[in-house]
């Protein structure tokens, strides 16, 4: 186990020496101490290691993530996870805004609730929220899973495109062109694969789920539909 | 009946035939009108400049045998590899979805071999224009469509896109037409579906959040990379100040003459200013500052020829970039298609409805036989022609004016035609020392 104190050698001095792992490396195991809500906090790794981030972190902590498993043992800020490519990220507490944002692969598990935006443009990403999440969820989401264990805020899955959303609990209001749609076999399988690597296999099951799509009508303008935009 | 004659027909400036024309064409369609370019209305621009040239109290330097230099350092501020051009005419972002892959290729050949940068645009990075950019900026867009951390390194310059001058506060449009296979998998969308993208980044929202983007971008890149911030002429003093304050290498500004593959027209014509307008807000930013030359500006919206060039750096611009007229260059319009262009019910230079994807040039279409039309060699020899001219007529300004530097070019070589480009520009009206609005705002 590699110890990194971000607040004896900050943030460049991190980075640098995860960006120098990519490729092969036997050096598998990091823990970040004293992230004391630093922004950007391994940003762009490329290797497959484990980082573990003991405390809470700032903005786009992991962002554009490839292969990397990364734990923050605290509450994430903005953005976490952002753009992520491939890989894992586990928060234990809270994520606020715009969580998971634009990922186009990997899996984002967020053990408490996530704030508005969550999942906003995602292309590919999967989340995993174990509590609630905020307004304006899933924003023009384009591919990938959303797997919501609690209540999702207003407007969810506003402007969808193929993103599939799946909520347990209530859902206070759908976006433009979100709809509910039927679970089929499919879908459980997608869930229980989910709920298993999203550490939430033993909080909730696959049947008690609700899943939400788009519904394609507003894909190409139609003026009868301009109330709607 | 009277003999006296009649009062003879009389158009109405108000209602005129083309406005007319619109209400009809609106009353029929239900739909607001879309195209591409930029604004067409007539505005004050760099026509309404003119160099004074060298007299006594100025010698110019001798064409053809005193050195006019026209190379620009971009990214100096932060960037562990900042871009040395050897000109500073630069090709702005245009997409791959909105141009072909061979459209992206002609403006990397022919910016390569002029010795400048092209940049990339909402759709990702592709292999075309990589392969054939020497220096390549890649464009960090709301959309984020093929965003990721590989082409992020891979580019020499990253941009990050607030607004254009085409449509500032608009997002990105491209519609079911050009959505071909190829652009539905770099943007991981539909095939066919129109595409609207956002006009908001989706994970920061005002400058205190873009300076912790920046840094992200930062360290992601491990500082290597000079960013861009590119804002469309909206409050270009307000705008260059917070992109200096959240850390931006280069500020790119772009006025409303700048074009677009595809807005609504009631956007491109009536938001945002023109290029003339901006730039000195822009400079007074950065001089209040401190910054100015140390944070680089880049200017774009309607520069056409080397005057243009020479107009905007005299006025404190540190390059400029060219999108509309790299096209044209390109082949764009061109009346050799005229027969085709009359069949789509418009003419050469006035064909605007890239957004169709039926370009008879074969530059702004995904069809596939319509892009064989399209010699991205021959075109990149075009461009580079075309961006050679620009650089000799700027320095032959540049000279006439006394300077062994483009950058060298003030606003003290100017003067202005209208009353309007004076005050907007902040020269005098030819032969008078009269800048108007001086000592009264700016």
């Amino acid at each position: 186990m590699q110890t990194f104190d971000l607040g004896k050698e900050g943030l460049r001095a991190l980075n640098s020496s995860l960006h120098a792992l990519k490729g092969q490396t036997n050096m598998t195991a990091w823990e970040v101490i004293n992230p004391k809500g630093a922004h950007a906090i391994a940003a762009g790794v490329d290797a497959p290691v484990d980082i573990t981030v003991r405390g809470s972190t700032g903005y786009y902590c992991a962002g554009m993530n490839k292969l990397a498993t990364i734990r923050i043992k605290g509450s994430a800020g903005p953005g976490v996870a952002e753009n992520m490519m491939s890989g894992t990220v586990i928060i234990d507490g809270d994520a606020s805004q715009y969580a998971g944002a634009t990922g186009r692969g990997g899996l984002l598990v967020i053990k408490g609730n996530a704030s508005s935006r969550c999942g906003i443009s995602m292309k590919g990403i999967d989340i995993v929220v174990h509590g609630n999440i905020g307004h304006m969820s899933c924003f023009m989401a384009q591919s990938g899973n959303m797997v919501v264990l609690g209540d999702a805020g207003e407007a969810l899955g506003d402007s969808l495109y193929e993103a599939r959303l799946f909520v347990r609990g209530s859902v206070k209001s759908l976006g433009a062109d979100c709809i509910e749609k039927e679970m089929r076999p499919e879908h459980y399988a997608i869930l229980e694969d989910l709920l298993k690597r999203g550490e939430a296999d033993g909080k909730a099951k696959p049947q008690e789920f609700r899943r939400y799509g788009s519904a394609r009508k507003l894909y190409n303008f139609n003026i009868d539909n301009a109330s709607a935009y | 009946m009277s003999d006296f004659p009649h009062t003879p027909p009389r158009y109405s400036a108000t209602f005129t035939p083309a406005i007319n024309a619109e209400i009809r064409r609106a009353a029929a369609s239900g739909i607001y009108d879309i195209r591409g370019g930029g604004t067409k209305r007539h505005l004050p621009h760099f026509d309404d400049l003119l160099f004074l040239g060298a007299s006594i109290s100025r010698y110019p330097l001798e064409g053809y045998r005193e050195k006019c230099a026209t190379d620009v350092w971009l990214g100096t501020r932060f960037a562990k590899k900042p871009i040395h051009l050897d000109i500073p005419v630069t090709i702005a972002g245009m997409s791959f979805g909105a141009l072909s892959g061979p459209a992206k290729e002609a403006l990397g050949r022919g910016a390569s071999a002029a010795g400048t940068s092209t940049t990339t645009g909402d759709g990702g990075m592709t292999e075309e224009e990589r392969g054939h950019s020497k220096t390549l900026v890649y464009q960090y867009l709301p959309s984020r469509y093929g965003m990721n951390p590989d082409d992020l390194r891979r580019a020499d310059a990253i941009e990050v896109v607030v607004g254009q001058g085409a449509k500032p506060g608009g997002g990105g449009m491209l519609l079911g037409q050009k959505i071909s296979d190829r652009v539905a998998n770099m943007r991981n969308l539909p095939k066919g579906i129109d595409q609207r993208s956002a006009c908001r980044h989706p994970d920061w929202t005002g400058p205190d959040d873009l300076e912790i983007k920046i840094m992200e971008i930062r360290e992601i890149t491990d500082w290597e990379k000079p960013i861009y911030v590119k804002v469309g002429g909206a409050r270009p003093y307000y705008d260059t100040a917070l992109a200096v304050k959240a850390g931006a290498d280069v500020v790119v500004l772009d006025g409303m003459q700048g074009g677009t593959a595809a807005t609504q027209d009631v956007f491109i014509e009536h938001v945002g200013m023109p290029i003339l307008a901006c730039i000195p807000q822009a400079v007074k930013a950065l001089q209040d500052l401190g910054m100015h030359r140390k944070v680089q500006l880049i200017v774009s919206g309607g520069i056409r020829t080397g005057a243009d060039v020479a107009k905007a750096m005299a006025l404190g611009a540190d390059a400029v970039a060219i999108g509309t007229a790299a096209l044209i260059a390109l082949g764009d319009n061109d009346p050799k298609w005229e027969s085709e262009y009359q069949k789509l019910g418009t003419t050469a230079d006035a064909y605007d409805d890239w957004h169709e994807g039926k370009d008879p040039a074969g530059i702004t279409t995904q069809d596939p036989e319509l892009s064989k039309r399209f010699d991205p060699v021959l075109g990149g020899r075009r461009l580079k022609n075309y961006l050679k001219v620009m650089t000799l007529e700027a320095q032959t300004i540049a000279r006439a004016c006394g300077k062994n530097h483009l950058h060298n070019l003030e606003p003290e070589d100017l003067c202005s035609l209208t009353i309007e480009a004076a005050a907007m520009a902040g020269v005098p009206l030819a032969g008078t020392n009269w800048i108007p609005g001086r000592n009264g705002g700016f």
